[in-house]
C-alpha cells in the first residue's frame, strides 16, 4: 500500500530510480502517485495507450473509479462534476479530442475547477492525420487552464504529478493541462528518474478552495445564482468582467508555485549568447542539440530558453533571458506558430532583436536540426 | 450535517432576513413535506423569472416538494428556461455547458459517492427537450445504459422556449415553428421507448394536473436512482408563449393533452418495487424529525 508524503519530500527528496519508459508509462507512473480519485477516458491516438494504463492502475487499487465515457464532450463534463464533487480527477485527450470538448474545457477555470488534463498533441486541421503537431495548445493559450508543455518523459512523469498540487493551491484552483508532444514523446522511450512507487500526494481537501465543492455539506458558490448573470443587463457585465479577471489573477498566483515546484518556469542554457533560441516541448530537445551542434561544428555559442509553463506565460523571465540577444528563433511544432507569436509579444518594447518567422514543422514531421542552424547560419539557395 | 448549510449563526441571526429565517424554521430541509402542506412550509422555489403561467414553473415547484432530501440534493441543469428557475431554488445547482447535464452528472455522483460513502447524496439532472433529448442526447443515452445512479427529469414542452419557438425532437410531427416553416417532418421522439430498451428500473410519464402526483413520482424516482438504478421521469410541461395557450387556460391544456396523449404512466421493476416498499416501511417506523 501507498503511504502518504509532502508534494516536497515526493518532487525533491525521495530517491530516485533510472528506468527507460515512454512518455505514456512515465503518465501512468506519475498518476499512480498521485493519489487521483477519478479517471475518465475516451480514447483518441496518441493518447489511448496512457488512458488505458490508467485503467490497469484502477484495476490495481490505485484508483477508486474509473470508466469509459460516451466521447469527449461527455468525458470533459463529466470530469468538470466529479471535480465539482470534491474529488481529485483526471482525464487526457489529443487533438481533434480537445477540440471537440472543447466548449467545456474552457468553461472549467471559470468554475475554479481543480483537475488535471493531460493532452497528447496531435494534427487538429484537414487533411486527416494522426502526426503530432502541437496546434490545439494555440486554443488552450488564452483559454483560463493552465498550461505546461513537456520536454520529455521526465517532464511528462513531473509535471503531471505537480500539477494536481498546483491546481489545488487555494489561492489557484484552476485546471491544468499538461501538454507533451504526441507520438515524439508518449510513444518513445527515455531515461525517467522515478520515486518509489509506494508513496503518493496528500489526497485533495476540497473545502481549501476558493470555490466550495458541490457535495451540500457548505453553501455553494452560485455562479449562476441569478438570471442576470447570464441575461445581457448592466449587472451581467460586471458579473462576468471580475469573474474573468479573477480566473487571470489566479495564473499570477499559480506563479510562485511554478517557480517552486517546476524550478522556475524557464530554463536557460548559455545566458548572455547573441543568437537565443525559444521552446517549449519536443521543440526544446531539437533546440538543445542544435545549441551543440553550433558550439561543435561552427564554434559559435548560441542560447536557449525552455519555457515549461505556457500560462501563465513567464514574461519578464524570458524578457530577463533575451536582453543581450541580436537575434531570437522560435523553433515550434505547429504552422500558425503560436509561440512565435507570444515571444514576440512579450519582447515588444522590451527588445530590439530580430525575432525570426520560423522554423516550424507541422502534420507530423519532425524537425531537422539543420533546419534550425540554416537561420543561424543561412546557407544561400538551400532552405528547409 | 448539510443541514449546517443553512443553519444561521447566532451573532447573525438578528440580521438576517425573515424569509432566511422562515427557511430555516419553516422549511422543508430534513423532513418530507407533503403536497397538502403548501403554504404552512417556506418552499425551496418561491420566485423565478420565468413567463406568467408557465407550466413548467409549476412542476419544478412540485418537484421540489417531493425530493425526498433536499439538504442532500444536488440539480444540474443546462440552457433552457428551466434553468431560470432552477438557479433560483435553494438547492445547489450546476449549470453546465450545452447537452452536458447527464455526463456532468454521471461524474459528479461518482464523486460523492466516493467523498460520502455513508450519506446517499440524490443527484437530479432537470433540463428540457432541447438540452435532453437533441443536443444532449448521447449523453443521456450513455448515463442510462451506464446504469448510472440519478434522476433525469426532462421538462418536456416540446419547443425551444427560451431560444424563441423552434422545432424539437421532442415536438409532435406536423407542428409549424420557427426551423419547421412547413410542420415538423418527424414523430415526437420516443425516449419512454429508449428508457425501456435502456432496462430503467422506474420510468414515469406525467403532466402537471396532479400536484400530489406529481411531489410523488419524484420522490419514488429520486429514492430509486439512490439505490438501484437510473430513473426518468418525462413531464408535459407546455409553453404557454410559442404554443399561444392563455395563461388562465394553461391547465385546461395540461388536462386535454393528458387525456389525449400524455396521461400518467409509470413503469417500475420488480426490485425497484420491493426497495421502495422497504423504503416506506422505515420511514413509518422512523421517529419523526423534531
Ligand atoms: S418561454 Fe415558454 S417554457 Fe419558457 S418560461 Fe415562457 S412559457 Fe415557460
Amino acid at each position: 500500500m501507498q503511504r502518504v508524503v509532502t508534494p516536497d519530500y515526493l518532487f525533491f527528496e525521495a530517491p530516485r530510480e533510472r528506468v527507460f519508459i515512454t512518455g505514456s508509462e512515465a503518465a501512468k507512473e506519475a498518476i499512480r502517485r498521485s493519489n487521483v480519485d477519478i479517471a475518465i477516458s475516451y480514447p483518441i491516438t496518441p493518447q489511448s495507450e496512457t488512458m488505458q494504463q490508467v485503467g490497469y492502475l484502477y484495476a490495481e487499487g490505485y484508483l477508486k473509479d474509473y470508466y469509459r465515457g460516451e466521447e469527449e464532450i461527455g468525458v470533459m463534463s463529466a470530469i468538470s462534476g466529479a471535480s465539482r464533487s470534491g474529488v481529485r480527477a483526471l482525464t487526457a485527450t489529443a487533438g481533434p479530442g480537445l477540440l471537440r470538448g472543447l466548449e467545456t474545457v474552457v468553461s472549467w477555470p471559470g468554475g475554479r475547477m481543480p483537475l488535471v488534463l493531460l493532452v497528447m498533441c496531435r494534427v487538429v486541421n484537414a487533411p486527416l492525420a494522426i502526426q503530432p503537431d502541437n496546434v490545439e495548445l494555440s486554443y488552450l493559450l488564452n483559454s483560463g487552464n493552465i498550461l505546461f508543455h513537456a520536454e520529455n518523459q521526465q517532464d511528462f512523469f513531473d509535471y503531471t504529478m505537480k500539477a494536481f498540487v498546483i491546481s489545488e493551491k487555494v489561492e489557484v484552483n484552476l485546471p491544468v493541462v499538461v501538454a507533451v508532444d504526441g507520438f515524439f514523446v508518449t510513444h518513445a522511450r527515455g531515461y525517467v528518474d522515478l520515486p518509489p512507487k509506494d508513496i503518493k500526494l496528500p489526497p485533495r481537501d476540497p473545502y481549501m478552495a476558493a470555490t466550495p465543492c458541490m457535495d451540500n455539506e457548505n453553501p455553494p458558490a452560485r455562479i449562476s445564482r441569478d438570471a442576470p448573470i447570464q441575461k445581457s443587463n448592466f449587472i451581467s457585465y460586471h458579473m462576468h468582467a471580475s469573474w474573468q479577471q479573477e480566473v487571470f489573477a489566479a495564473h499570477e498566483r499559480a506563479r510562485r508555485h511554478v517557480d517552486h515546484y517546476l524550478g522556475g518556469a524557464i530554463e536557460v542554457v548559455n545566458p548572455g549568447a547573441e543568437i537565443m533560441l525559444v521552446a517549449s516541448g519536443s521543440a526544446v530537445s531539437q533546440a538543445r542539440e542544435a545549441v551543440r551542434q553550433a558550439e561543435e561544428d561552427k564554434g559559435v555559442m548560441i542560447g536557449l530558453v525552455k519555457v515549461k509553463s505556457l500560462r501563465p506565460y513567464p514574461r519578464l523571465e524570458v524578457i530577463n533571458a533575451c536582453k543581450h540577444a541580436k537575434k531570437i528563433i522560435v523553433p515550434e511544432f505547429n504552422y500558425v506558430g503560436w509561440h512565435n507569436k507570444e515571444v514576440k509579444a512579450t519582447l515588444y518594447g522590451h527588445s530590439n532583436a530580430e525575432i525570426m518567422d520560423g522554423p516550424r514543422v507541422f502534420g507530423g514531421m519532425s524537425m531537422p536540426t539543420e533546419m534550425i542552424l540554416d537561420y543561424i547560419f543561412p546557407t544561400k539557395g538551400k532552405k528547409f | 450535517m448539510s443541514l449546517n448549510t443553512i443553519k444561521i449563526s447566532d451573532g447573525f441571526s438578528h440580521f438576517m432576513p425573515k424569509e432566511y429565517v422562515d427557511l430555516v424554521e419553516r422549511g422543508p430541509y430534513g423532513r418530507q413535506v407533503k403536497v397538502s402542506e403548501m403554504g404552512s412550509f417556506k418552499e425551496i422555489l418561491e420566485e423565478h423569472p420565468m413567463c406568467a403561467g408557465c407550466a413548467m414553473t409549476l412542476f419544478i415547484r412540485l418537484t421540489m416538494v417531493g425530493l425526498p432530501a433536499p439538504e442532500h440534493t444536488i440539480i444540474v441543469g443546462t440552457a433552457g428556461c428551466g434553468r431560470l428557475a432552477l438557479s433560483q431554488a435553494n438547492i445547489p445547482f450546476i449549470y453546465g455547458n450545452y447537452g452536458d447535464t447527464n455526463a456532468v452528472a454521471s461524474g459528479l455522483k461518482r464523486g460523492l459517492s466516493i467523498r460520502h460513502p455513508d450519506q446517499p447524496k440524490d443527484v437530479v439532472v432537470m433540463a428540457g427537450d432541447g438540452g435532453l433529448v437533441d443536443i444532449g442526447f448521447s449523453a443521456l443515452m450513455h448515463s442510462w445504459f451506464r446504469k448510472e445512479k440519478f434522476t433525469t427529469i426532462l421538462l418536456d414542452n416540446e419547443v425551444y422556449g427560451n431560444t424563441g419557438g423552434q422545432e424539437s425532437g421532442m415536438t409532435t410531427k406536423g407542428m409549424v415553428l420557427k426551423m419547421a416553416p412547413l410542420g415538423k417532418k418527424f414523430e415526437k421522439m420516443d425516449v419512454i421507448g429508449l428508457a425501456k430498451t435502456a432496462g430503467l428500473p422506474y420510468i414515469a410519464r406525467i403532466a402537471p394536473t396532479n400536484p400530489t402526483r406529481v411531489a410523488n413520482t419524484i420522490r419514488k424516482a429520486v429514492l430509486i436512482a439512490r439505490e438501484i438504478g437510473p430513473t426518468y421521469v418525462q413531464a408535459y410541461t407546455s409553453c404557454n408563449i410559442e404554443y399561444a395557450i392563455p395563461t388562465p387556460k394553461v391547465m385546461d391544456d395540461a388536462r386535454a393533452v393528458e387525456k389525449e396523449r400524455y396521461g400518467f404512466m409509470e413503469i417500475i421493476s420488480d426490485e425497484a418495487k420491493e426497495y421502495l416498499a422497504r423504503v416506506e416501511k422505515d420511514s413509518k417506523k422512523a421517529v419523526p424529525a423534531s
